[in-house]
């Protein structure tokens, strides 16, 4: 797993469908392993080949259409609902995505993705529809996620941004994606309050 | 300052909050299973740490068991491993497992409450969506992913964010037929599935009042379905009559101590909720999914929105849900044939779910052309079934009663819906692709799904409520 989140140019790729669930994302039956790596061949696994064949890629969907490319997935809104497998999480970033844009994503999967230094940016649905209109005109468009700023940009031939939409994160994760710092470490150096809070705790 | 049910037992569990920040979550209760757990345990051991309080953590194996001949090795190479490795890290780790074989085996969110182990005031949580399920007990209860997993593992505590709060009172009295699966799917089909993203919900009002522990677990556990954090229940003497006397439930001046807090734990009569719907019960009619989120279900005697009814946006999300259950807009799904019919699931396989089936199947055959499969939550839950005779109802039924496990409302061990076929399933989930590859899932009550057991089709319970009320 790369940690640190730096800025991120590239192109991106759009899964313009709504409600799409973790088992989707990776389905169950690909949860059997007992590590985090490669998953991300199964991505998308029942959306990209029929009869569960590689030899048999749906063509249409955009993860196979050699067009499009690039560190960021664009997907309509609530995308990661359903079930809490963080496999979802793995199989993205296992694919070469650092970012996912929605109009809205599921808690769980927003959790996991940060704990994965996938970071998820919620735009507005009117910025969303226009960065689909960007990628269907121009498959090459590139887009900038400065996670610094809290800023994602559509950006022009010549480099520069040319619309742009902030995003929230909260203080505590920014610092820890843009340092690569993880919740396990901060916990376990609270250790010594977690244990004074259990002399007071009665379950 | 009057505050909700959740406030109450959220700040007696917070360790510290950072500035601008989360909180530092104590959790009292975590509970494991072998399909998100390994890579956790692999993290500790990169750490060279231990399981920080393996007393406060219980294991079983549930989603990745077969559901027949649990007494042998498991077959399938990657489950049997996995089933393994749980059993390894638990050793090493000092964990309480159930595994196959042992009397407490089942679905974690069913042997958590029949064993007293859930119980109200307390934070629980495990690496599975329908851990909400447990807050029908008055507890704050949520899944979580592996990296979390990881967190209570080492730490016992969890990072997290203060939740925005909704409740929906449901009010009234449900009507012939209606039970707590259809209270959920309608709401489910009025505020869609992600209606409740970022929200604790409590579910309150005389309907919720007035079911049983079983019932209202129901509704919790697909409060996940609604986005919700978690789903809870203030507890109340259905909830303290449920608990007392169970294995791991408080005894004597313990039980007095835990009984007068837990008479504490309900929302202030001015708490402030964030948003709150309310709901007739009278409203509520047998509900059926059409489309392959929770969200998209209707009333029995109603019909998949037509094309006209769906948002432009929506379209072509809708029209691709359709086009994956083989469904035309403005159809109605009362008559639809069904080739499988699914009793399980941690939303609808404890014991009051088995007894309701088995009450409107007794004496009865199921349709030549359908297979009924039955899998009850827990070793308990069999146990009881056999007890009580309910396995021979089934077995005279033409019903096939299988151990307990997730089975097919995941379809990750091998019961798998094949592809292009109809399954009536009292689950939870109707994805794409979630009973096996291709399969297409209508979610229903146990009555509803026994009636198309019986019938062969998706039916209207209320039609044949007398016979289902005499026995």
């Amino acid at each position: 797993m790369s940690k640190k989140i730096v800025t991120i140019h590239s192109s991106a790729v759009p899964v313009n469908i709504e409600n799409i669930d973790t088992d989707q994302i990776i389905p169950a039956r690909f949860l059997k392993a007992t590590s985090r790596d490669g998953f991300g061949k199964n991505l998308f696994r029942d959306w990209r080949y029929n009869n569960d064949d590689e030899a048999q890629p749906k063509t249409d969907f955009p993860l196979n259409n050699p067009k499009y490319s690039g560190q960021i997935l664009v997907a309509a809104k609530n995308f990661g609902c359903g079930s809490s497998r963080e496999h979802a999480a793995w199989a993205i970033k296992d694919a070469g995505f650092d970012v996912v844009i929605s109009s809205f994503f599921a808690d769980i999967f927003k959790n996991n993705s940060l704990n994965n230094f996938l970071l998820p940016v919620t735009v507005s649905e009117e910025f969303l529809a226009k960065v689909f209109a960007a990628i269907e005109a121009d498959p090459k468009q590139k887009l900038e996620v400065n996670l610094a700023e809290q800023l994602v940009s559509l950006v022009d031939k010549d480099g520069n941004r040319a619309v742009s939409e902030p995003f929230d994160i909260s203080s505590y994760k920014k610092t820890c994606l843009l340092n690569g710092y993880d919740d396990i470490d901060y916990l376990i150096s609270t250790k010594a309050e977690i244990e004074q809070y259990e002399t007071t705790h009665t379950l | 300052m009057a505050k909700t049910l959740f406030e109450k037992i959220w700040e007696t569990h917070v360790v510290k909050t950072i500035e601008d920040g989360p909180s530092v979550l104590y959790i009292d209760k975590h509970l494991i299973h072998e399909v998100t757990s390994p890579q956790a345990f692999n993290g500790l051991n990169k750490r060279g740490i231990k399981v920080f309080r393996p007393k406060q953590v219980v294991a079983t194996v549930d989603h990745n068991v077969p559901t027949i001949d649990q007494h042998l090795p498991i077959k399938e190479e990657l489950s049997r491993v996995q089933v393994e490795t749980l059993k390894k890290n638990c050793e090493e780790h000092g964990i309480e497992l159930y595994g196959l074989g042992h009397p407490f085996q089942g679905i974690v969110h069913i042997i958590g409450p029949e064993l007293g182990i859930t119980q109200p005031g307390m934070t629980i949580v495990c690496g599975d969506s329908h851990t909400s399920t447990h807050g029908a007990f008055g507890s704050i209860a949520f899944g979580i992913g592996t990296s979390e997993v990881e967190m209570v593992m080492s730490t016992q505590c969890l990072m997290q964010s203060m939740p925005k709060l909704m409740r929906i009172n449901i009010d009234g009295k449900l009507n012939e037929g209606v039970v707590s699966k259809d209270i959920v799917l309608y709401i489910l089909s009025q505020i869609t599935a992600s209606g409740a993203t970022g929200y604790a919900v409590e579910f309150a009002g005389s309907a919720i009042r007035a079911l049983s522990m079983e019932a209202r677990m129901t509704i919790c556990n697909m409060s996940i379905e609604m986005g919700a954090r978690c789903g809870m229940i203030a507890p109340d003497e259905t909830t303290f009559t449920y608990m007392k006397g169970r294995k791991f439930a408080p005894q004597g001046a313990d039980w007095d101590k835990k009984l007068a807090y837990w008479k504490t734990l309900f929302s202030d009569t001015d708490a402030h909720f964030d948003s709150e719907i309310n709901i007739k019960a009278e409203d509520i009619e047998p509900m059926i999914t059409y489309g392959t989120n929770p969200g998209m279900g209707i009333g029995i005697s109603g019909h998949v929105p037509s094309l006209n009814e769906v948002d432009d946006k929506e379209k072509a999300s809708f029209e691709k849900s359709l086009a994956y259950m083989g469904l035309e807009p403005g159809a109605a799904i009362k008559g639809k044939k069904v080739d499988y019919v699914f009793i399980g699931s941690c939303t609808n396989a404890r014991i009051e779910d088995l007894r309701m089936v088995a009450g409107f199947v007794k004496g009865k055959q199921k349709a030549s052309d359908v297979q009924v499969w039955v899998v009850p939550g827990s070793k308990q839950v069999e146990k009881q079934a056999i007890e009580e005779g309910i396995d021979k109802i089934f077995e005279e039924a033409g019903f096939i009663l299988r151990q307990p496990g997730c089975s097919a409302c995941l379809g990750m061990n091998e019961d798998k819906i094949p592809a292009g076929k109809y399954c009536i399933s009292t689950s939870n989930r109707n994805f794409e692709g979630r009973q096996g590859p291709n399969a297409r899932t209508f979610l229903a009550s146990p009555l509803t799904a026994a009636l198309a057991a019986i019938t062969g089709e998706v039916g209207d319970i209320r039609d044949n409520y007398s016979a289902a009320v005499k026995n």
